[in-house]
This record gives C-alpha cells, sequence and structure tokens, in this order.
C-alpha cells in the first residue's frame, strides 16, 4: 500500500514541494491537502498587482482544481486544520475531517503583525495576506474614501499603490524616518517617498499609531502627537510573523519559527515543515526564491533521494509599483572594511550604491535605473572578484560590451510578436504562454520550455524581466553552480578533486563524486574529458565517445549532416603550393563552397563524412595540417604584415605569431583560445580582442589577455610589456596552462578573468617569475603529449579508416 | 515477422557511440550504450533533421550534434519539454552480430 502524505497549508511553499516531489516519485504517496482558504493554491505575490487592478483573480492561479484531481491529490479547501495527533499520526481539521500520515508536511506561511493598538479589532482594519484581504479593500474602495496604511516597507507601499490607484485617498504612516529602512539606505529611501509623493500618496514619517477609532467599523486613526485622520480602513503592514501557531500547539520545537534541519525535518522526523513559517540555520525568509529552493530539498527527502541539503539563502527585494524602479540586495550599511561605489543624479532620478569588500560585492541599492541589479545579484552571489572593472561597475553590464537589451521595463512594453531571443527564434508571446500555461517559475524553466536565452544568453536579462512581469519576481537564490545535472560538485570542486585524489578515469571521477547518472551526459561529459587530459597528459585514456561530434570527427559538422575542412595556415600565411593543393581538393571532392574565414585561413564545405580521411590525406601531402577550427583548443593566430613589409611596422608580427601558433598549436583549452600579433598600435590584427593577444611597439610587445569578440565584444586588459620574442613566448605558454589548468570547461578567458580578477591572473604570470616559469614548462610538457596533427593520425591509422563509412548499405 | 537484416558485428560499433546504416530511403543510426544495449533510430533528428548517430550517446539517450536535443534511443521520443519523435526499428544482437528489422513502427 502507498504511504500517505499530508500536507498542511495549501500555499506557495507546500504546493511547490508537492510539484518537486511529483516529478521525482510521482507513485510515492497519497496526497491530502489542507487549506484554511477556499481557493486553489494561487500566486500570492501577484495580489498586488490584482489591487492594482492590472491583474484578476484568474490569472494567479498557480494550480487549478484539475491539477490536483490529475494527480490523485485529495484537496480539502476551507479547512483549517486545529489539531495533529502524533502518536496516532493523524491530521484532524476544524469540521472534524481526519486523515492519516506517514509523512506530514507543514507550510503554513506567515500571519500578517497586527499591532496591538486599541481599536485594532474594529471591522476594516485588515493585514494584506490573502485573497480575502484584497477583496476587503476593493470593497472599501467602492464605498469609502480613505485609506490608512500602516508600515513603509515593501507590503505598506505596494498596498498603498494599489488603493491610490483604486481611487481612494491613502496615506502611509511609518515608525522610521525613511522607508523600507530594511531594504533601502536614506538616500534611496528618501527618493522612493518623493516618487511616490508625486504619484499622490501622503506620508507621515517617524509617527506612531495610537489608537483606531470607531464603533463597530473603523471610522478614523489618531497618532501619537495629536493628529487625527479619518479612515474607512485601515491596512496593517507592519511586518509578518511566521505561522507556528499549530506547530506550538501539536509540540514542535519552535523558536520565531518552526525549527528545522538541512533536509527540512522538524524534530520529529516524520514531520516536515517548509515555507515562512519555518526556522532554519536561525533564519526565517519572507520571499519565495529561498522557499521554493527549500521546497526543492524538501521533495528531495520525501522521494526518499536523500541527497540536497538547505544551506540557506541570500535574498533580494524589487518593489512591484508600476513606474518606480528600485532593487536592494544583501549588505548596504556596510564596515570599517567595506567600500563604497556611489553614483546619484537627482534630477534624473537615478540613484546607485554598491558596497564592495576585498573586491567582492556585499549588497547593492538602486533606484530608479535596476537594469543591472540581476547582474550585480549574480556577482554578489558567485564572489566574483571586481577588480578587473570596477571603474566601469557602475555603468552596469552593457557598459562591458553586453549586446543584449536596455531599458528597464523593456520587457513590460514589448508586444507579443516582438524577437526576444535572436538564436533560437522566440518571440515574448511565446514566453509569457509558456509561462502561464506551463506554470514556469525560474529562467532555468523558462530556457529548458521555450529556448529562449538558451543559447547566447545574451537575451538572458531581457527573458528573466518577462519573466517577472508575468509571474512576480523571483529572482532565483544563490546555489553553487552543480557541473550539470548528474552531480551536486562544482566545476572547481571536480578538477581540485581530479588532481588531489588522483582520479584518472570517467569512471574514477564518476564514481568519486557520486554521480547519479551510470555515464554522465552530453555536458559533463566533454568537460571530465578535458578536466581529467589537463590533469593528467600521460595517464589518462582520451575518450573520443565523449568529444562533440566535431572533436570526434576532426571537422565541422554542418546543418545538413556534412563537414567542412580547415587546414591550418600559420599566422596566416601560404603559399602557391598549398593553394594549389586545396584547389585540387576542391575539385576532386566536389566541394561547395570555399571560403576565406574570419581566422585568416580556408574553409572548404559540404565534405561527407566517408571522405574526410581522404581529404586529409591529399593535403597531408600537400605538408598542411589540421587547423583545429572545430575545437576547444588553439584555433588560429592572425598576423598583420608587420615591420618585413609595411611603413608603420615596428617589429616581425608575422614572424612571431607563426612561432607562437607553432608552439601552441594541437593543445587543448576550456573552450577555444584565439590568438592575434599586431605589428603596432593600429593593430590589423585586432589583437585586442583575442584571448592572448600582441601588440608590438618600438621598444617590444605589449601583452594582451581576456579579449574577445563574439557574443560579449570583451576588449582585453593588459597583462604586461616585454622587450623579446623568447619572453613573448613564456607568457604566452604560461597564461594558456593557468588558463587550462583553472578556467571552467566552456568558459573563455574572457569570463574566466572576469570571475577571477586580472590582479590574480597579474600575481601568477607577472609577480611571481618562478610560477610562470613553471607554468610554461608544464606547457611544453603536455605539448610534448598533445601536439601531433590528428589527421595524419587518423589517416595512418586504416581500422579507424571504417569508422568513418556507414557500417552498411541496404537496398 | 522474421526480415532481420545482419548489419555487422557488435563491436564495429563503439560504446557509448553510433554507426550509420545507408538505405534507400534515408540513413539509419545503430546506437550502441554503455551496456551493450543496442537500439536502431531514423538518422534525423525531429528538430531539424540533425544526424543523431553523430551525437553524444549517454545512458539510453543520445545528444543531437546540432542543437542539443535528447532523443530515447529505445523509443525515439525527444526528451522533454523537447516534443517530436525518430522513428525507431526493432534491433538484436546475436553472438556478437548485430540484426535490424527494417519495417519500423
Ligand atoms: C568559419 C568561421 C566564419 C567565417 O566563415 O569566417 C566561423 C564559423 C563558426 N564559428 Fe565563429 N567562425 C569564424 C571566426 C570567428 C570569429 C573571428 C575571429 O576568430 O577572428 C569570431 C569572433 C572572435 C572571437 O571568437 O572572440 C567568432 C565567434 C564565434 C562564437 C562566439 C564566441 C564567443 O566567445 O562569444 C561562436 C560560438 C561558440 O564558439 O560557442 C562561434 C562558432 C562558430 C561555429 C563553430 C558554429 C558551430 O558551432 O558550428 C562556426 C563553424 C562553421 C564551420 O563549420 O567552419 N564563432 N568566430 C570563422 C572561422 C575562423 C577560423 O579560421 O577558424
Ligand atoms: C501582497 C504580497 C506581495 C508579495 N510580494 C512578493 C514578491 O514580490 N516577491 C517575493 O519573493 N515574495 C513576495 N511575497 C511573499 C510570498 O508571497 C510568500 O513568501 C510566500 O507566499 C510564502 O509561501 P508559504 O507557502 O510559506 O505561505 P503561504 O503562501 O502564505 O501559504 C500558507 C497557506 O497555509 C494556510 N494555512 C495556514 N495555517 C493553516 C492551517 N492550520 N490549516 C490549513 N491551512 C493553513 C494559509 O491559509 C495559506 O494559504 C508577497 C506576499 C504578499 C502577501
Ligand atoms: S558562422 Fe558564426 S556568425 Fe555565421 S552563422 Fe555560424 S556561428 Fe553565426
Ligand atoms: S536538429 Fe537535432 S537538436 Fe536541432
Amino acid at each position: 500500500m502507498k504511504e500517505k502524505l499530508v500536507l498542511i497549508g495549501n500555499g506557495m511553499a507546500g504546493v511547490r514541494t508537492l510539484e518537486e516531489l511529483l516529478k521525482l516519485a510521482p507513485d510515492a504517496y497519497d496526497i491530502t491537502v489542507f487549506g484554511a482558504e477556499p481557493h486553489v493554491n494561487y500566486n500570492r505575490i501577484l495580489l498586488s498587482p490584482v489591487l492594482a487592478g492590472e491583474k484578476t483573480i484568474s490569472d494567479i492561479v498557480l494550480n487549478d482544481r484539475e491539477w490536483y484531481a490529475s494527480n490523485g491529490i485529495t484537496l480539502h479547501t476551507g479547512k483549517k486544520v486545529v489539531d495533529v495527533n502524533r502518536a496516532r499520526r493523524e491530521v484532524i481539521a476544524e469540521d472534524g475531517t481526519i486523515a492519516p500520515y506517514d509523512r506530514l508536511l507543514i507550510a503554513t506561511g506567515s500571519t500578517p503583525f497586527i499591532i496591538p493598538v486599541p481599536g485594532h479589532e474594529l471591522e476594516g482594519v485588515i493585514g494584506f495576506r490573502d485573497i480575502q484581504d484584497v477583496d476587503t479593500m476593493l470593497d472599501a474602495a467602492k464605498h469609502g474614501r480613505h485609506a490608512v496604511v500602516i508600515g513603509g516597507g515593501l507590503l505598506g507601499l505596494e498596498a498603498a499603490n494599489g488603493l491610490q490607484i483604486q481611487g481612494m485617498d491613502v496615506t502611509v504612516v511609518h515608525l522610521m524616518d525613511t522607508l523600507m529602512e530594511r531594504q533601502l539606505d536614506p538616500e534611496s529611501g528618501r527618493m522612493l517617498q518623493k516618487s511616490l509623493e508625486e504619484k499622490g500618496l501622503k506620508f507621515l514619517m517617524a509617527t506612531q499609531t495610537e489608537a483606531i477609532l470607531g464603533k463597530e467599523h473603523v471610522e478614523a486613526v489618531r497618532f501619537k502627537d495629536g493628529p487625527e485622520i479619518p479612515a474607512d480602513i485601515v491596512v496593517m503592514a507592519a511586518g509578518i510573523r511566521p505561522n507556528i501557531e499549530l506547530g506550538k500547539k501539536i509540540g514542535l520545537h519552535c523558536e520565531r519559527g518552526i525549527v528545522v534541519n538541512d533536509t527540512m525535518q522538524t524534530f520529529d522526523p516524520r514531520v516536515y515543515a517548509v515555507g515562512e513559517c519555518v526556522q532554519h540555520r536561525g533564519m526565517t525568509y519572507g520571499l519565495v526564491a529561498p522557499l521554493f529552493e527549500q521546497a526543492k530539498v524538501c521533495a528531495n527527502h520525501l522521494a526518499r533521494y536523500g541527497i540536497g541539503r538547505y544551506a540557506g539563502s541570500v535574498t533580494s527585494t524589487k518593489l512591484k509599483v508600476t513606474g518606480v524602479d528600485l532593487f536592494s540586495a544583501g549588505d548596504f550599511v556596510g564596515d570599517a572594511d567595506s567600500e563604497e561605489i556611489v553614483l546619484k543624479d537627482a534630477s534624473l532620478g537615478v540613484y546607485k550604491k554598491i558596497l564592495l569588500k576585498e573586491n567582492k560585492i556585499q549588497g547593492a541599492v538602486m533606484y530608479g535605473d535596476t537594469v543591472d541589479g540581476a547582474w550585480y545579484f549574480q556577482l554578489m552571489r558567485d564572489g566574483t572578484d571586481v577588480s578587473g572593472f570596477r571603474d566601469s561597475l557602475m555603468f552596469g553590464q552593457a557598459h562591458l560590451g553586453d549586446s543584449g537589451h536596455g531599458g528597464q521595463n523593456a520587457a513590460a512594453t514589448m508586444g507579443d510578436e516582438m524577437e526576444v531571443c535572436g538564436c533560437n527564434g522566440v518571440c515574448k508571446g511565446e514566453i509569457v504562454k509558456a509561462i502561464t500555461t506551463k506554470g514556469l517559475f525560474t529562467i532555468e524553466e523558462v530556457r529548458a520550455h521555450t529556448k529562449a536565452s538558451a543559447s547566447c544568453g545574451s537575451c538572458t536579462g531581457l527573458v528573466e524581466q518577462i519573466l517577472a512581469s508575468t509571474v512576480g519576481d523571483y529572482s532565483a537564490t544563490p546555489k553553487k553552480k552543480a557541473l550539470c545535472g548528474c552531480c551536486e560538485y562544482t566545476h572547481d570542486e571536480v578538477r581540485k578533486g581530479i588532481v588531489e585524489h588522483r582520479l584518472t578515469s570517467h569512471q574514477a571521477v564518476r564514481e568519486f563524486f557520486e554521480w547519479e547518472t551510470p555515464d554522465g551526459c552530453a555536458s559533463c561529459r566533454p568537460a571530465l574529458n578535458f578536466y581529467l587530459l589537463a590533469a593528467w597528459p600521460r595517464e589518462f585514456q582520451d575518450d573520443p565517445q565523449s568529444r562533440f561530434i566535431n572533436e570526434r570527427a576532426h571537422a565541422n559538422i554542418q546543418k545538413d549532416g556534412t563537414y567542412s575542412v580547415v587546414p591550418r595556415m600559420w599566422g596566416g600565411i601560404t603559399t602557391p603550393h598549398e593553394l594549389r593543393a586545396i584547389a585540387d581538393v576542391a575539385d576532386k571532392y566536389a566541394v561547395k563552397t570555399v571560403k576565406v574565414t574570419g581566422g585568416q585561413r580556408i574553409d572548404l564545405f559540404g565534405i561527407k563524412k566517408e571522405d574526410l580521411p581522404d581529404v586529409w590525406a591529399d593535403l597531408n601531402a600537400a605538408g598542411m595540417v589540421s587547423g583545429h577550427a572545430y575545437g576547444k583548443s588553439l584555433r588560429t593566430v592572425k598576423t598583420c604584415v608587420g615591420s618585413e613589409w609595411c611603413r608603420f611596422g615596428t617589429q616581425d608580427s608575422t614572424g612571431l605569431g607563426i612561432q607562437l601558433e607553432q608552439m601552441t598549436w594541437g593543445s587543448w583549452t576550456p573552450h577555444k583560445f584565439k590568438m592575434a600579433v599586431s605589428g603596432c598600435p593600429r593593430n590589423c590584427a585586432e589583437a585586442t580582442i583575442k584571448d592572448f593577444g600582441v601588440v608590438c611597439v618600438d621598444s617590444g610587445y605589449e601583452l594582451h589577455v581576456g579579449g574577445n569578440g563574439g557574443i560579449h565584444v570583451r576588449a582585453t586588459d593588459l597583462l604586461a610589456r616585454v622587450a623579446t620574442e623568447e619572453e613573448a613566448k613564456e607568457y604566452c605558454g604560461a597564461f594558456m596552462q593557468l588558463y587550462r589548468e583553472e578556467g571552467h570547461y566552456l568558459e573563455r578567458t574572457a569570463p574566466w578573468i572576469e570571475r577571477v580578477g586580472l590582479n590574480y591572473v597579474r600575481e601568477r604570470i607577472v609577480d611571481d617569475g618562478e610560477g610562470r616559469k613553471s607554468l610554461y614548462q608544464r606547457f611544453l610538457e603536455s605539448q610534448a603529449v598533445f601536439q601531433y596533427d590528428p589527421w595524419a593520425k587518423e589517416v595512418a591509422a586504416s581500422d579507424r579508416r571504417r569508422a568513418y563509412f556507414p557500417i552498411k548499405q541496404v537496398g | 515477422m522474421s526480415d532481420w537484416i545482419e548489419i555487422g558485428s557488435l563491436d564495429e560499433i563503439p560504446r557509448q557511440g553510433a554507426r550509420v546504416v545507408k538505405t534507400g530511403s534515408g540513413n539509419i543510426g545503430i546506437f550502441r550504450t554503455l551496456d551493450d544495449e543496442v537500439f536502431a533510430l531514423r538518422d534525423h533528428c525531429p528538430h531539424k533533421g540533425g544526424p543523431l548517430s553523430q551525437g553524444i550517446v549517454h545512458g539510453a539517450r543520445v545528444t543531437c550534434p546540432l542543437h542539443n536535443w535528447n532523443i530515447e534511443l529505445a523509443t525515439g521520443q525527444a526528451v522533454a519539454p523537447d516534443e517530436g519523435c525518430a522513428a525507431r526499428f526493432e534491433t538484436k544482437v546475436e553472438g556478437g552480430t548485430v540484426y535490424l528489422q527494417l519495417s519500423g513502427d
């Protein structure tokens, strides 16, 4: 017989846990749900837009009755649970309904804190928590004129805004002298107040409520130092308290909330709790993102997978008042060791403050221009060292060359047919539809269902905005990014483990890190293959089946399943003999297109897989080798003509480019690696958008790193100036090796440097001469293993050649 | 039905890999998993026709090399949230030899 699971609290955290559980183990339990409200599970966050008339109740339903039915869930709405007999394992509702359980999940949320001033029990004094409260407010707006909102925090302001839009005359009473003091510093708090005043709200700051007056229904509110104002409704938004009434009554250990461990278990091992009612490691939460994290972990344990720990969350806040842009995250007060960067333009109504500690973002407050909120939050969660771009940090991500969107309300004002994701051709309407019909909440889910932002990612910010404007704001909570869905460990943890525990095979890594799949997936297999060969160039047996087809077939797959072939042209230099050989190959194998690439060489398109070995053999015969145009490896070294011909050339840029290419070709790197050498600062070889670029100057060579053309254009940082070609080569090898040893798979040097900081790279390569030499040495050692022409090797291995042909021809 | 066609020896298909059978009506990918199960699918991704045989095989799935859809080898169904299906064919392995039945379902 199936075990029984009972959920108390039909709200966002509880039902989310059920959804996660059904994904993992659809048949594990007979599920019963009790909810005190008469409604199905709805999106509480969106009560504010409902109050403001921007959405209707039916817009915000998350799970309709059919969902409960089709998942075999027994739903009791409008039934408050009043007791639990833990000895007999029974839940008892107000109306006498009894439900037995094997496991119990408590998700009773919070209750608004009603300040116990005289008169607080009058009719018309309410909190702002549920549909009923919204109905009461809408009703008051129809019949009355005056509203008083007590509390100038997030909820209070959203309530005040809504009531005002409904035509009421609204006064917000706040105990402190600036608004939202828990999320905003005084400066931005005052700016917020000003713009809300412009919208017509009134404020009584630093004011304490003394009494609420009226006979049966509220009529007025009186304050400490005298004044009295009329009120047809009073909304108490002075904070929330975890709803532990039931938890306490049934003897669970409670402090401020129901105390749970990292697996969301209460002190009674059969009883779990999630959501605002819990206290975890001393913290309680009042935003959904952390609750969803809890839900995931809890579901995992209910499903008996027994993995996943909840480790607490960092949260960020936005105010959902149309026309007011506000973002805040983390610590914005700081201490003696922290530094502030502040930007203020009062007439534009823009204020931004970023708090840094040891070059990492600790917190941010933004008012008026919040486009980069998500970006700062990401940098903060990832603990990114920002020293490399600190000077432009304030100006946001767009300033760093993000080719994405701009404009804070871009998403809200976009038409449905406007394209959001250029890579996958997804327009806004499709995204909104997927979000509403499939009940999506996170950027990852939207990505999986619509493919929007799944490719180059430059539209991620826009998709997040659409998500926020459709379902409310759920910035995902910080979590360490696992290498892929097959394991719980990060790239760094896996890389370190491979070296420290001498793991030299795929199997060994998967066993050590307890992979959840027998042989990984298409994301982790290529990553592991790279990490293993970078760590153990000699011991590790390369696994072609773990490589992407291009690296397996040593050519680039095309949309029609044919391949393209690019031979190396050292430093962009070719000869009539090579060109003739290329022309012959093009004729002989009926090549459809011959194209000069952006990397200064020639690409032959439309070659059938079975012809590849013959094409290679012909090119080899003319002295040419693979150009690795297909590899996460050294691609090209672009050069300009340099001192040999050019009237401005200061050094032999072509010659140095060829030397660099000869030194580095064949090496495997986390992502592709491109170089260029320009003969003078006119920089015709575009060295300053390359992973490693050299700009020759009269006195020697400027070495630049971390550049990127492509999706996010990033100009290089200057690493060092050196005097000789030998030094340039040593720095180049050392830099490539550092990146090989420490970059994450599929992370190019540009994001890598932004993650670790230019200072770190300078310390390792420039300041530490010994360290540089040993990096260079390790680079050359691994080149002794990897620098060979894969084409020649495949051509020579006659037994391998068959793999390029069909195994059989039928009919 | 017993129109089994002999394809070749199991050893000629790499573990966690695939080979192609050419037919008059397009290619068929013959896949071999880590634990030596053999599956056959029309070598044509339900997304935009990518050659599935060239993808990475993991578990009983293959990831299309063009845009990373995941396809169940046993059914040809795309893994949710993607939707679509590649035709599948019966296979069997006897004495180290792989056989294929062409009447797809
Ligand atoms: C052939 C070529 C276009 C051309 O006809 O000129 C090309 C073709 C492709 N590029 Fe490129 N890129 C080519 C030069 C470039 C350049 C220019 C350059 O290198 O100076 C750039 C911008 C510079 C840069 O990389 O920083 C460039 C930025 C990209 C990107 C974006 C990379 C990024 O970090 O944002 C991708 C996508 C990726 O690698 O993930 C990409 C990916 C691709 C792929 C591999 C797409 C794919 O996965 O199939 C294309 C392969 C076509 C093929 O079969 O050959 N290609 N690509 C160029 C080959 C150069 C060569 O000789 O090897
Ligand atoms: C107006 C408003 C705006 C908000 N805006 C945001 C925002 O922008 N971003 C954000 O992240 N968060 C926001 N929040 C907070 C967010 O809604 C909550 O964090 C979230 O809903 C908490 O989920 P929960 O499941 O813990 O509690 P709830 O969703 O409150 O669910 C608890 C449920 O349990 C029921 N219940 C309680 N006791 C019993 C009992 N004994 N028997 C049966 N049922 C019981 C309650 O009736 C309730 O339905 C907002 C909240 C409000 C009210
Ligand atoms: S060659 Fe590069 S820019 Fe052109 S379509 Fe392909 S990936 Fe895009
Ligand atoms: S063709 Fe297979 S994923 Fe696009």
